[in-house]
């Protein structure tokens, strides 16, 4: 049994246009130490359905399937419940450190908090904890900063006391979303360095979720692609560099611009735009932008297994 | 050389900020712009490059005279925009025009995509005939790739990549000679940014646009440029040819940039360990001096303490502003090591 499984997580939300599937049927694996990156656009589900196991969706949202952490079905728990595992077991990081921390409380007051919570630790025992969490992300002068608001922090700043915030109660999982989209270069480089590190040291489990192709492939062990809601393609960082095998992963390969690239090549542009949810193509969602599509992708393809463990949902792909 | 169209000489642009209380208010000065020159040719894409905060979409505001600059001077075909007086200066920017990065926030929502396109039609040539400027706006529509029956559309109707498009219609509807673009891509999905590179790539090559394309992506701005501007803290670190610059970059700044692009290539990326630098950038408030970078380089002496390096010519028409410039090897792929 794995630390994970998620199986048929579904998420859909009730707007006045109709019920919008936004998570239609995902399921996944995860054992301690593991680094699962979820790829896929603006819409394709990866935030929500990492949202739905954290039991965060908005108000008119809602979630079935299983999410069995170390046997227990998270879906299944209680808010209050919930929040023994939320922080403590499994923590998440958002894209934008700016909206997600608090800018009337210093960052002392956000950190302990969830310490004292969780670890039943007294105040200055907390303190304490927390400015060691600030040295480990390499917050300079620590103890004086801890004082400080989020305004006082520059953008990189923040994003490493998301981390170390994260990383509190030294969870078993690490759900980072986009964590590095807003911010430079250099500051990316230090943040996935930080992570990969977290998870060599502590056996953190990482789920990255991103839309890019170019950040998975020094950090992560897996990746699931997902396209309007479900998997098209799951397998080891090797599988999907070096042989994807479905026509959307191919694609978001190509659009990846590279500095190793010749210029003037051009990009190799996915055409179209991601579909909308709430009027999805019959059969393969991905048909309409996709320069291999056939007859037989009317059709809805299945998920296949096309050996070692490597799947992919495409008609292209002959029955194993 | 005498296609130069734009020059750029010494620009700065420095902010007074007040601090403090009423009666103990202290004032300070960003220097968010400070003393950058470079030329720029007819039908040249210049990419500019740097982390937050390096003063590259300032640089860009001041070009277009929507920042008025402390000092230094941007010649345009030769004519000082700087001196020109607002009116002047709005007729002029026919010529210049600009892209910017949220597609969304800078398309005015109450307005039909028709008439977003057409505004800059009407407000250069107010008694241009109706039939005229709709036969325009189709044309535009259809040039960057948007389906001219969707002009009596709204913005929110339109994806981030389509609502990036009609901006580009916008700034192209008046044929100007320099297009601007600030950060056109980073808002959007990886497979729509490279939709919208190979756009502007097609534009630029077609109308023969000089195009400046401020980014923090290096990997992007490689994709688009002829030439590439490094900036640190309001300053020029190096412009250098783009195959230069991620070959055998001139300046230990720009090497830290190309080595912490991530590989998507797994082999590679795990043996891409180093990042190279460390901290953040010191605030615009109070930086270092000497030499602004001197604080994070791996190869700081005494004198980059000291003495502010000038942006000097090197060879092939590269241009660094590093005191040791001659001492480093960083070529890419190779440990940076003393010559």
């Amino acid at each position: 049994m794995a630390m994970l499984e998620v199986r048929n997580l579904q998420v859909g939300f009730d707007t006045p246009e109709g019920e919008v599937q936004a998570v239609r049927g995902i399921d996944f694996d995860l054992e301690a130490g593991d680094a699962l990156a979820i790829v896929g656009e603006s819409g394709s589900g990866k935030t929500q359905s990492m949202l739905a196991l954290m039991g965060l969706l908005a108000e008119n949202g809602h979630a079935s399937g299983e999410a069995r952490f170390r046997g227990r079905d998270l879906m299944k728990l209680s808010p209050g419940e919930l929040n023994q595992y939320r922080g403590a077991k499994i923590a998440m990081i958002f894209q934008d450190p700016m909206t997600s921390l608090n800018p009337y409380l210093n960052i002392e007051k956000q950190m302990i908090e969830v310490v004292m919570h969780h670890q039943g630790l007294d105040r200055r025992e907390a303190r304490a904890h927390a400015i060691e969490m600030l040295r480990a992300v390499r917050i300079p002068d620590p103890e004086q900063r801890i004082r400080q608001y989020p305004h006082e922090y520059s953008g990189g700043m923040r994003q490493r006391v998301m981390v170390a915030m994260g990383l509190l109660c030294e969870p078993d999982i690490l759900i980072a979303d986009e964590p590095t989209t807003a911010l430079d270069v250099t500051v990316q480089a230090q943040i996935n360095q930080l992570m990969a590190e977290l998870r060599r040291s502590s056996n953190t489990a990482i789920v990255l979720i991103t839309h890019d192709l170019g950040v998975v492939a020094g950090l992560c062990d897996r990746v699931l692609v997902v396209y309007a809601g479900r998997v098209v393609e799951y397998g080891t960082v090797e599988q999907i560099y070096y042989q994807p095998r479905h026509p959307y992963t191919r694609g978001l390969l190509a659009s990846v611009p590279r500095l190793d690239a010749v210029r003037g090549a051009g990009l190799n542009a996915i055409p179209g735009n991601p579909p909308n949810l709430l009027d999805l193509p019959a059969g393969c969602s991905f048909r309409q932008r996709c320069a291999e599509a056939f007859e037989a992708c009317g059709e809805e393809p299945a998920l296949r297994d096309l050996g070692d463990g490597h799947l992919s949902r495409c008609h292209l792909e002959p029955e194993q | 050389m005498n296609d130069v169209v734009l020059r750029v000489q010494d620009l700065a642009v420095h902010y007074t900020v007040y601090e403090g209380g009423l009666l103990r208010s202290r004032e300070r000065t960003i220097r968010a712009v400070d003393g950058v020159s470079f030329d720029l040719r007819a039908g040249e894409a210049l990419g500019i490059v740097g982390e937050s905060g390096c003063g590259k979409s300032t640089l860009a505001r001041a070009i277009l005279g929507l920042i008025r600059p402390t000092r230094g001077r941007v010649l345009w075909l030769g004519e000082n925009l700087t001196e020109l007086d607002e009116e002047a200066l709005r007729r002029k920017r026919r010529e210049l025009q600009i892209v910017f990065q949220d597609p969304l926030a800078s398309l005015n929502p109450r307005m039909t995509v028709g008439d977003i396109i057409a505004e800059p039609l009407w407000t250069f040539f107010p008694k241009i005939a109706t039939v005229q400027v709709e036969e325009r706006v189709r044309g535009m529509m259809k040039m960057v790739g948007l389906l001219p029956n969707q002009i009596n559309r709204y913005p929110h109707e339109f994806s981030g990549g389509q609502c990036q498009r009609i901006g580009i219609a916008r700034a192209l509807v008046l044929n100007p000679r320099l297009i601007i673009c600030d950060e056109p891509v980073s808002a959007l999905d990886v497979s729509i940014q490279a939709q919208i590179i190979n756009l502007l790539q097609d534009l630029q090559r077609k109308l023969n646009l000089s195009l400046i394309f401020i980014a923090h992506d290096l990997s992007v701005v490689k994709h688009i440029s002829d030439r590439v501007m490094v900036m640190y803290l309001g300053r020029s670190m190096e412009v250098s040819q783009q195959e230069h610059l991620y070959r055998r970059p001139l300046h230990p700044y720009t090497n830290a940039l190309v080595k912490a692009v991530p590989i998507p290539d797994p082999r590679l990326a795990r043996a891409q360990h180093e990042t190279g630098l460390t901290g953040d950038m010191p605030s615009p408030f109070n930086p270092p001096e000497g030499c602004v970078f001197h604080t994070r380089c791996p190869y700081t002496v005494k004198r980059c303490r000291i003495e502010v390096p000038a942006l000097r010519r090197m060879e092939n028409d590269d241009w660094v502003a590093c005191h040791r410039a001659e001492d480093l090897d960083l070529s890419i792929g190779k440990q940076a090591k003393l010559a």
